[in-house]
């Protein structure tokens, strides 16, 4: 063992005095406190790892509009397949219960922590304390287990009562189960008769694999010795390259968790975005665009290959305080082909 | 490239249904003689005659074409998209234990992100003697170990609670992969740090934008928990949490945090929304398990099964799958050609190893007949994997998790096989 290796490991005794271990290897460094505090947010049930502030049911319900509404619905009673956040109340017992924060998550802490530093989604740790606590308060609101009156703070927080709070056991399988099952198990004469009681095919909720199949893996078209006549050039397209179009539908799926283009579609976390090419920036209606991009919009910005080739190479570069939560699109082939994908459906 | 061959792009299931016609007539009557000179041996082919692909034209190789359905698949219908999302490891199409890591189903909360090991830090803080920050490098100068070991979703077969639900080995069980993990036991780290006495438990967390949290017992956490940075001798894929994940054999892979970018030291459990509104098991009475993490033991015939239709006709068959254990090693696994009425002891490809995939193989004789094929696992605590009807009395329908269920496969005469219920 080195010199130094012994010095850290002498060390290491000298400052754990109480400790269980102490290291061995004298590798890392010392983590600082700020570097603790940025990383180490998480909230206990019993409240530690609150900030302080605090947060009203209307602030809430407009803050919650701005931020969540898109995937959780106005009423927190949530948006096709997204988690509904409010309801289910005494369903637990039931066929298919309805789980949301007011029917079944025992601990409020839970949902200050995860919508603290996991939402929204595509722009995480973007909220303040005070509009954290306004979410939760406003949660807690639409599960009716508050007035519309109530202000949650890092004072009064231990003090709301989640419903569902004891209907938790842990797990009991070792007694439950275990000793049940086990033991040698019946090789032959097991059962009189075996009849089939379902069968997958008639519920028919299984991917088309054929089709799944059927798509082509490789992007880049393979060389073939006989010419094969030129696809003919689709009219409306003429002047974008299809290639770069069908380059574009591939780069698209890094967006489609939030936009959708094409027949029938709607505002989702981002706008739709039929027509976008030349259209200017912030104007589907209905859409509650992020301050930032109104300020743009009122500049007159025009969204163009070259605006949105600009916008998505770096989104909070180009526009500070953006809702869009997306790293970019560092290829300028990619911005390009998504330019092309884009251009290619009209209003 | 001067030539090209291409082969007729007909698909592997169209390709499979157009044999098995074609082979269960010709294998009917006895060992195959042929009528005429196979072409493919009287004829000189491309391949036999001109050149293949030199090296460097594929500097990391992807499976052949021909083998392009073996690939991971989404059930769309499940989740609200893909970001936040899970697909399937084709493991009817696979053999052997190895996962590779190609087609090793993922499961993120964020989407994967992209982290360089420059960029990556670990931190270790809380009820520790000194609160540790490590970059990659550091990792990789604790000594290392390697082991094989299972990660399965405990939502794999949650969604075949209420009945046969989706057809295909792939859906029902493909949740899960099995690779050999080199990392650092998460006690040395531990140990570097200096854990105090109240710390009782461990909090981990991904770098993710879901940061995805899970709290770990001590005791976990000082047993067999790597850190790990390389799978299957190679980096991570950036969708299981390159540079560097938690593996926690055994148990349930939400808890394999990837992208591991901290360990907290508490004196309780953080009760993440990970560990109470989701991976929970609601009981028939409303009660809700925590804490499930151990995966009980579970096996499935991997081939026949919907995907891998028995393409020959009748004459010696082999009847594969895999089983596996999150509290020790697989010790047997029996199979049922009649939906459980008898069963007969599978061959082990190798002795069972702790949390790690088994292959077991039945060779075995088709008469052309139907079977309700079933396998059964059972492990080294002498545990025998249940039928769905013995976990729905104990546990409802309602649980999502941790449905470790006899599964059924209806194989047909034409050698077709559905995923079925038996009574």
């Amino acid at each position: 063992m080195s010199k130094f290796l012994k010095f850290t490991l002498a060390a290491g005794f000298a400052i754990s005095a109480t400790a269980v271990f102490a290291g061995e290897f004298g590798l890392g460094r010392p983590a600082l406190p700020e570097e603790i505090a940025a990383w180490d947010v998480k909230v206990m049930p019993d409240g530690r790892g609150l900030p302080e502030g605090s947060g009203d049911v209307w602030t809430g319900d407009e803050v919650f509009s701005e931020n969540c509404a898109v995937c959780h619905g106005d009423f927190a009673e949530g948006v096709g397949n997204w988690p509904k956040l409010a309801g289910g109340w005494d369903t637990l017992d039931h066929e298919d219960p309805l789980k949301t924060v007011g029917s079944y998550w025992p601990y409020l802490s839970t949902v200050w922590d995860y919508v603290n530093r996991s939402m929204p989604f595509g722009n995480a740790q973007s909220l303040s304390a005070d509009e954290v606590y306004a979410i939760t308060a406003y949660i807690l609101y639409s599960n009716n287990l508050v007035d519309e009156d109530f202000t949650l703070s890092h004072e009064n927080f231990t003090e709301v009562e989640m419903p569902n709070a004891d209907g938790f056991i842990v797990d009991d399988r070792a007694e439950t189960e275990y000793p049940k099952w086990t033991g040698e198990p019946c090789m032959e004469n097991c059962k009189e008769e075996v009849k089939i009681t379902m069968r997958a095919r008639v519920l028919d909720v299984t991917p088309d694999v054929e089709e799944a199949e059927a798509a082509p893996v490789e992007a880049e078209p393979v060389a073939v010795a006989v010419a094969e006549p030129e696809p003919a050039p689709e009219p409306e397209v003429a002047a974008v390259d299809p290639a770069l179009i069908e380059a574009g539908e591939k780069v698209f799926k890094k967006c489609k968790a939030c936009h959708q283009v094409g027949e029938g579609a709607k505002d989702r976390a981002g706008p739709q975005l039929n027509g976008v090419m030349g259209r200017a920036a912030g104007s589907v209606e209905g859409f509650k665009y992020s301050k930032a991009l109104k300020a743009k919009a009122d500049e007159g910005l025009v969204w163009n290959e070259e605006t949105i080739s600009a916008f998505l190479a770096n989104p909070r570069g180009y526009m500070k305080g953006t809702k869009m939560g997306f790293a970019g699109l560092k290829s300028e082939e990619d911005q390009a082909a998504i330019a092309a994908y884009l251009s290619s459906f009209a209003d | 490239m001067s030539e090209t061959f291409k082969g007729k792009s007909t698909s592997r299931r169209g390709f499979l249904r157009g044999a098995a016609a074609a082979g269960a007539g010709a294998l009917a009557a006895g060992a195959a003689k042929a009528a005429t000179p196979d072409p493919l041996i009287t004829e000189p082919q491309p391949w036999a005659q001109g050149l293949g692909e030199g090296v460097d034209v594929t500097p990391y190789g992807l499976p052949i074409q021909f083998e392009n359905d073996v690939v991971r698949r989404n059930v769309d219908w499940l989740t609200a998209d893909t970001i936040s999302s899970i697909n399937f490891t084709p493991i009817h199409a696979l053999d052997g234990t190895i996962t590779p890591q190609g087609c090793a189903f993922e499961r993120h909360h964020s989407g994967a992100i992209e982290l360089a090991k420059e960029d990556y830090r670990l931190m270790i803080n809380g009820l520790v003697d000194t609160p540790l920050v490590f970059s990659y490098a550091d990792l990789e100068r604790f000594p290392r170990e390697n082991h094989v070991y299972f990660c399965e979703c405990a939502a794999n077969t949650g969604m075949e609670w209420a009945g046969a639900q989706l057809n295909g080995a792939q859906f029902t069980h493909g949740m899960i992969h099995n690779m050999e993990y080199t990392g650092v036991p998460l006690r040395t780290i531990l140990e570097e740090a200096g854990v105090k006495t109240e710390g009782k438990w461990v909090y981990v967390e991904g770098a993710d934008a879901s940061s995805n949290g899970r709290s770990i017992p001590m005791e976990k956490a000082l047993d067999d928990v790597l850190v790990a940075f390389k799978a299957n001798g190679e980096a991570l894929r950036k969708e299981h949490g390159y540079p560097v994940r938690l593996v926690v054999p055994g148990w349930e892979g939400n808890m394999w945090v990837k992208w591991l970018r901290r360990i907290e030291v508490t004196d309780a459990a953080v009760q993440s929304r990970e560990e109470t509104s989701k991976y929970t098991d609601t009981l028939e009475d409303g009660t809700s398990r925590k804490w499930t993490w151990e995966m009980d033991a579970k096996s499935v015939v991997t081939s026949p099964s919907p995907q891998a239709p028995i393409t020959h006709g009748t004459g010696p068959l082999v009847i594969s799958g895999l089983a596996w254990s999150g509290r020790g090693a697989i010790t047997r696994v029996d199979v049922s050609k009649d939906g459980g009425k008898t069963w007969e002891t599978a061959r082990l490809a190798k002795p069972g190893e702790k949390m790690a995939l088994t292959r077991f193989y039945l060779d075995t004789t088709w008469d052309g007949t139907e079977m309700l094929l079933q396998s059964r696992a059972m492990d080294e605590t002498g545990y025998v994997q249940p039928t769905k009807t013995q976990l729905r009395e104990v546990r409802g329908l309602n649980s999502i998790y941790h449905n470790n269920c006899i599964q059924t496969w209806w194989v047909k005469p034409n050698g077709e096989a559905e995923n079925v219920e038996v009574s």
